[in-house]
């Protein structure tokens, strides 16, 4: 076979059914041999960003591999931001770049770029191909560390001749790589430790995060916390990792977190994060972050542990592992009973934070307020849909006003913070979840970012929605300006904005506007029934902001508020 | 503090960069590395010194066994090792200096590897210790050039 009937014949016996990509003269026999083939779907993207976003998305909403091809040169190094993307979320993403032939590599080729050199710090590994009997052992690994321990991008590399010559189909059943074996299993006794240590404090907070969503554990989170009663908090990346409307959720913590769970993690005297990474945007300036806890740290990744703050227990494994066993040592005993009768006081306190201060915004008859727009959405959709975020305004209002009662329904680049993800993303997502409704929640800046990729929502007649809170101006940035830099607007106010409602109609897809804040419901509605893809496009006041805000570098608990 | 650290790698392409780019990426310093192969060919060893406080240190490596090409890391700082650097000094040797230069050969039991009119090339290994004590003395003589390996380092046998 070819190293192109290899590629295409091993990721039909990988499982994966779809890719996303773009061709190019590095990966033409690759598409030669795709043409051919009935098992691999594959959706022809705008941008090679797009594609990776497209196969983020559909890994975060299905739980399996994302996958891209792409070309040399500048359709490899466009996958760059898409993926540090997921390697800051740790999503399992496999990008193929084509690659000039083996003995024209440094020669400065038409169309090279050393991909794996550019992606070595922002993909969990990355191969250059170099015979093609090696082809498909290193798709096999690829899959395996790209979806195994903290997930993660992997990239191949593929030179054209590689994919040109001939050799024999021999698919690894089984991968052995000596330098890579994540722990699974955490250490019983420090598990014991940590249990221990809980029992014995009384005002206790779980921390979840992204990890906790990677694992598949949000059961096991649910019922340690319902046993003891421990209020929970989740980063962005964990939403929807433990039910928005259970009793016991406080919300987000951090830089734009509820004032309750800032509170509670500020006052603890023990936090259990569970894969969660105490990033600067959750814990504020961190030599005061949570003073008085001391802190269990459950992760997969050992790099996450000790990294930020110091960890009084650590435990290094899988978050559906560990909380089994914590489950094991609480459940049915009688202490259970008497340690939530025991932390009342303090479930009575978080409680008055949360009355006293909850997410508020001022409504008014006036222009439209972002925030209700998301309430609307939420109403609408019963909280049942799939959402998706650019960066900015949009994605903390999302995050706030949205209740998320399920894993793999918030889809958002956390860490890198991406404009021009969620867009890219909903799609991904629509093909992972044909039925489901997806929404794009975004804003006039993001979303001009990847907004070419509304020809392959309608190309593929895949259904996303997108819901432009349309402020005329880069919110966040804005915003900093306006707190930080004396309302000195400097190149945060977009005059020139494209009419939404028409753009998307050039394109093929359906659009929508509502300006008044009666009209928004109805709008909304109309919007999410159109048949196919559609744009709603809602100006939205633009002095609005994101509160409650803690300062970059202030305490969690020196807040502005509304 | 500095730290001696031992690193089995796959022996590959790319694996250097990919530990040096784990360095410079995540501000961490190299004071020195060596690399060259083991008994098994298949297995390369880094010998990296570097230096931190507790928290860096424990950061770096977890971050090098995080890498899918490393198998194995030992920090040897606080193990019982034999660690050795070799130097080749080109040094000044006028008939004045000649014989001061061919004793301090001797007290520190280095070698004449190279012999010109007017200048020797000396080798010697020994500890950083060791070097530094012979460059000291060599240098009122006359240093023209110093070339000088990384740490390598060795696990005393039990």
């Amino acid at each position: 076979m070819t190293g192109a009937e290899i590629f295409v014949k091993a990721l039909a016996d990988l499982g994966v059914d779809v890719v996303f990509g773009y061709p190019g003269g590095a990966v033409l026999n690759i598409y030669d041999a795709l043409f051919k083939n009935t098992k691999v779907r594959h959706l022809l993207c705008r941008h090679e960003q797009g594609a990776v976003h497209m196969a983020d998305g559909y890994a975060r909403a299905s739980g399996k591999t994302g996958v891209c091809l792409v070309t040399s040169g500048p359709g490899a190094t466009n996958t760059v931001t898409g993926i540090a993307t997921a390697y800051m979320d740790s999503i399992p993403v496999v990008v193929f770049t084509g690659q000039v032939p083996t003995l024209m590599i440094g020669n400065d080729a038409f169309q090279e770029a050393d991909i794996v050199g550019i992606t070595r710090p922002c993909t969990k590994h990355n191969y250059l191909v170099k015979e093609t009997k090696d082809l498909a052992r290193i798709m096999k690994e690829a899959f395996y560390i790209a979806s195994t321990g903290r997930p993660g991008p992997v990239l191949v590399d593929m030179p054209k001749d590689v994919l040109a010559g001939s050799a024999e189909y021999a698919l690894p059943k089984e991968v052995n790589l000596r330098g890579y074996r994540p722990t699974y299993e955490g250490h019983p006794r420090q598990v014991e430790s940590a249990v221990r240590l809980v029992k014995e404090m009384e005002r206790p907070v779980i921390y979840a995060g992204g990890g906790v969503i990677l694992s598949g554990a949000s059961p096991q989170l649910a019922e340690l916390a319902h046993i003891l009663g421990i209020p929970v908090t989740t980063t962005l990346m964990g939403m929807g990792a433990f039910p928005g409307t259970d009793p016991l959720y406080m919300g987000m913590l951090g830089m734009h977190g509820t004032y309750c769970a800032n509170m509670a993690i500020s006052h603890s005297d023990v936090i259990i994060a569970f894969g969660a990474r105490f990033d600067d945007r959750v814990t504020g300036k961190v030599d005061e972050f949570a003073p008085h806890a001391k802190i269990v740290h459950v992760d997969i990744d050992p790099t996450s542990i000790q990294k930020n703050v110091p960890v009084d227990i650590p435990i290094v494994g899988d978050l559906k592992d560990v909380l089994k066993k914590m489950i094991r040592l609480v459940k049915g005993a009688k202490e259970a009973a008497q340690y939530r009768e025991k932390i009342g006081p303090w479930r009575g306190q978080i409680e008055t934070w949360a009355t006293t201060h909850p997410l508020s915004y001022k409504r008014g008859k006036g222009k439209i307020k972002p925030q209700y727009v998301v309430e609307q959405i939420y109403a609408l959709t019963k909280g049942q849909a799939i959402i998706t975020t650019e960066v900015g305004q949009n994605q903390m209002f999302a995050a706030q006003y949205y209740k998320f009662d399920r894993p793999r329904t918030f889809l958002s680049s956390g860490g890198l913070g991406t404009m021009g993800y969620g867009f890219p993303a909903a799609i991904g997502a629509q093909v992972a979840m044909p039925d489901r409704l997806v929404i794009d929640v975004a804003g006039d800046g993001s979303i001009q970012m990847n907004i070419q990729e509304l020809a392959t929502a309608v190309q593929y007649r895949l259904p996303v929605k997108v819901v432009i809170l349309n402020n005329g101006a880069l919110g966040m940035v804005r915003q900093w300006q306006e707190l930080f830099f004396q309302g000195k607007y400097s190149q945060t106010c977009l005059p020139q904005i494209p009419d939404f409602v028409r753009l998307a109609e050039a394109y093929g897809a359906a659009g929508f506007r509502a300006t008044r804040t009666e009209e928004v419901t109805e709008v909304l509605s109309k919007g999410f029934s159109a048949k196919g893809p559609a744009v709603i496009d809602i100006p939205t006041d633009p002095d609005e902001m994101v509160y409650p805000m803690v300062p970059a570098g202030a305490p969690l608990t020196k807040m502005l508020l509304v | 503090m500095r730290h001696t650290i031992s690193v089995m790698v796959e022996n590959e392409f790319g694996v250097l960069s990919r530990v040096a780019g784990l360095f410079s990426g995540r501000g961490f310093n190299i004071e020195s590395l060596s690399v060259a192969e083991t008994l098994d060919p298949s297995v390369s060893r880094m010998t990296i010194v570097t230096s931190g406080n507790d928290q860096i240190i424990e950061q770096i490596l977890k971050q090098l066994n995080k890498l899918i090409s490393v198998i194995k890391v030992v920090d040897l700082t606080g193990v019982e090792t034999v660690d050795r650097e070799l130097v080749l000094v080109r040094v000044n040797a006028e008939s004045e200096t000649k014989a001061e230069v061919l004793r301090l050969v001797d007290i520190f039991r280095a070698k004449i590897v190279d012999v010109a009119p007017r200048c020797y090339t000396i080798e010697m290994t020994g500890d950083g210790g060791k070097v530094n004590a012979l460059l000291q003395l060599l240098r009122p003589i006359g240093i023209k050039e110093i070339v000088r390996t990384g740490r390598v380092a060795i696990a005393r046998g039990m």
